[in-house]
């Protein structure tokens, strides 16, 4: 089944195929960030296809030099009832990627966490605010040279001595 | 008699102003039926099953807007797992759904092995099938409890709780807690299933379908409960599906679609069941899935308990799978190997992993990154009710503010796995 999705869209996008990975039986296809949004909407309405269903969207960081940031798209199929993963690559100088929420609404949470959390900036998103950190906290903390411990001072929390 | 009532008005004002007392008290009268109003349910709000965080925006009773707001619970479990081995986050699950913790110690494992490519031997896998169905029941549970409570019917809550204690003493008998459980092993379980757990098991589920209709007599026919509930929160399938609706509330959209059906782990393929759906797509249809799902949950745990067989409770792997705690201080070997799974962890092979159980609230998913080494290099947690919260806006859009509680008991969420 899986072979039948990556065959079609190395016949559709065959510049955009960078690689396809195949892993405990789990296909990881690693595309252009450019063309993120074509390729979705292609999955979502290929009859092959049929990828309605946005199981999961999240950020990872690689810690290289380039191609630092990555974008896991966990996608589903309900009628089909298969499973595929699509990945796509960007920079940390530049950590701008198309947004999917126009494809499957689930994607605004998931891609409002992953800006959250990573830094990456989704192009187009209507509303990237912050998931679960303050709005004004300066950093992210799923990064890599984020540390366990947190950055001292980088949260205002409220005074718990008592007053004197 | 226009004038008289402005008149009486004013000077209720001016009393009230006067009896703040305080000059640097001012208070402004706006007609309130004009008017928007911003209203900021939660965190603190009992109906809100948590610290969530809503600003409904208010057209008299009206909800015009809604948004949520999460993050209250938010304690980094995913940066956690990149500094912790695979067995060391095995606590750390409990704390997100921990209404059904033992459903997320199997997610979690099973994640873990099929990264480590083992598998458990039967009678685990039994075990596994059997705290899964258990725990969907302890969680679905509270939901019709809770909902039931939401809109003002006690009793239920106080019966479900009832029966919830008595599943919470069957998991303390089997994994020594109640609550924080970390029963499961990689490779395992931590404890065998003993005769004494399994009678107290066969009991459960011989008188619990005869309490579950005795809550059911006392909601099904209310006509309160179910004027409160039908028609209320409607979605449609599209907008389920787009939204990213799972579990029971996708259900009950009409969509036949259950992890446990449709990608079969541990062993249910095995059993016979039925994956329950409505059509409504309202709160009534989401409750009824939850309640045909119990149901359902014991059919599945008679057959377990029926067919389980005796076996080992542990995977013969040395380098993956910790070793029995009397072997480790007699040999050599297993001492060797405890060390080393412990200081340096069970390590997988480079690659990535997804691995989806059907949660108590939907799809839990854990994915995972291997760079093989001892620790994950990254961990996502697929979180059921992170997903069902975004369609609550909307749900709630042009519902009555009295509705509000009634659709958020409705979906269920945890925010223990909402925030990470």
């Amino acid at each position: 089944m899986n072979q039948v999705v990556v065959d079609l869209l190395k016949k559709t996008f065959p510049d955009s195929i960078i690689e396809v990975k195949e892993f405990r039986n789990e296909t990881t296809i690693i595309v252009k960030k450019e063309n993120i949004v074509k390729i979705s909407e292609f999955l979502r309405d290929n009859p092959k296809c049929q990828f309605n269903y946005l199981s999961d969207l999240c950020g990872a960081d690689a810690y290289t030099p380039e191609n630092r940031f990555e974008v896991i798209y966990n996608l589903l199929s309900i009628p089909l009832k298969h499973r595929i993963r699509i990945k796509i690559f960007t920079d940390e100088t530049n950590p701008n990627v198309p947004t999917v929420s126009n494809v499957w609404e689930a994607a605004n949470w998931c891609e409002r966490e992953a800006y959250d959390m990573f830094g990456i900036i989704f192009d187009g998103h209507n509303d990237l605010r912050r998931m679960f950190m303050p709005e004004d906290f300066e950093y992210y903390p799923l990064r890599k040279n984020f540390p366990l411990m947190g950055i001292p001072n980088s949260l205002l929390l409220p005074d718990t001595n008592p007053k004197k | 008699m226009q004038t008289s009532t402005l008149d009486y008005r004013k000077v209720r004002q001016e009393k009230i102003i006067k009896a703040l007392g305080n000059k640097d008290t001012s208070v402004q009268f706006d007609d309130s039926l004009e008017n928007a109003m911003v209203l900021n349910m939660g965190p603190q709000h009992p109906a809100t099953h948590g610290v969530l965080r809503l600003l409904l925006k208010l057209d008299g009773e009206t909800v015009i807007q809604c948004i949520p707001e999460l993050g209250y619970l938010h304690r980094g479990y995913e940066k956690l797992a990149e500094n912790c081995s695979y067995h060391e986050y095995i606590p750390h699950t409990d704390r997100l759904d921990y209404l059904s913790p033992l459903l997320n110690n199997t997610a979690y494992v099973l994640a873990v092995e099929k990264l480590l490519g083992i598998e458990a031997p039967r009678r685990t896998q039994f075990i596994r099938t059997i705290i899964s169905e258990l725990a969907r029941i302890s969680s679905h549970c509270l939901a019709m409890g809770a909902l039931a409570m939401d809109i003002g019917a006690l009793t239920v809550f106080l019966w479900t709780f009832r029966e919830r204690e008595k599943l919470y003493d069957i998991f303390e008998n089997l994994t020594g807690a109640r609550f924080t459980t970390s029963y499961t092993r990689i490779g395992g379980v931590a404890q065998d299933i003993t005769p004494e757990v399994k009678k107290m098991m066969e009991d459960f589920i011989n008188q619990f379908p005869e309490k579950l209709f005795e809550c059911e007599k006392l909601l099904n026919t209310n006509r309160i409960f179910v004027e409160r509930m039908d028609g209320v929160g409607v979605i449609t399938r599209e907008k389920a599906i787009s939204l990213g609706m799972t579990g029971p509330n996708l259900r009950a959209v009409g969509i036949e679609h259950d992890i446990r059906r449709v990608e079969p782990y541990l062993l249910y393929n095995e059993f016979d069941f039925e994956v329950p759906t409505f059509e409504g797509g309202d709160c009534l249809a989401r409750y009824y899935v939850r309640l045909n799902e119990m149901k359902q949950s014991i059919l599945i745990l008679q057959q377990s308990l029926e067919k389980i067989p005796q076996g080992p409770i542990h995977a013969f792997d040395t380098k993956k799978v910790l070793p029995r705690k009397e072997r480790i201080y007699t040999k050599m070997e297993e001492m060797i190997h405890d060390f080393m799974l412990i200081n340096i962890g069970a390590v997988p092979p480079i690659g990535e992993v997804y691995h989806a159980v059907e949660g108590s609230k939907g799809e839990l998913g854990f994915y995972i990154q291997s760079r093989g080494e001892g620790q994950p290099w990254r961990l996502k947690i697929r979180s059921p009710s992170f997903c069902n919260l975004q369609s609550l806006p909307t749900l709630i859009h042009n519902s009555m503010l009295s509705d509000v509680v009634a659709i958020i008991g409705s979906i269920d969420p945890v925010m223990g796995e909402a925030d990470k």
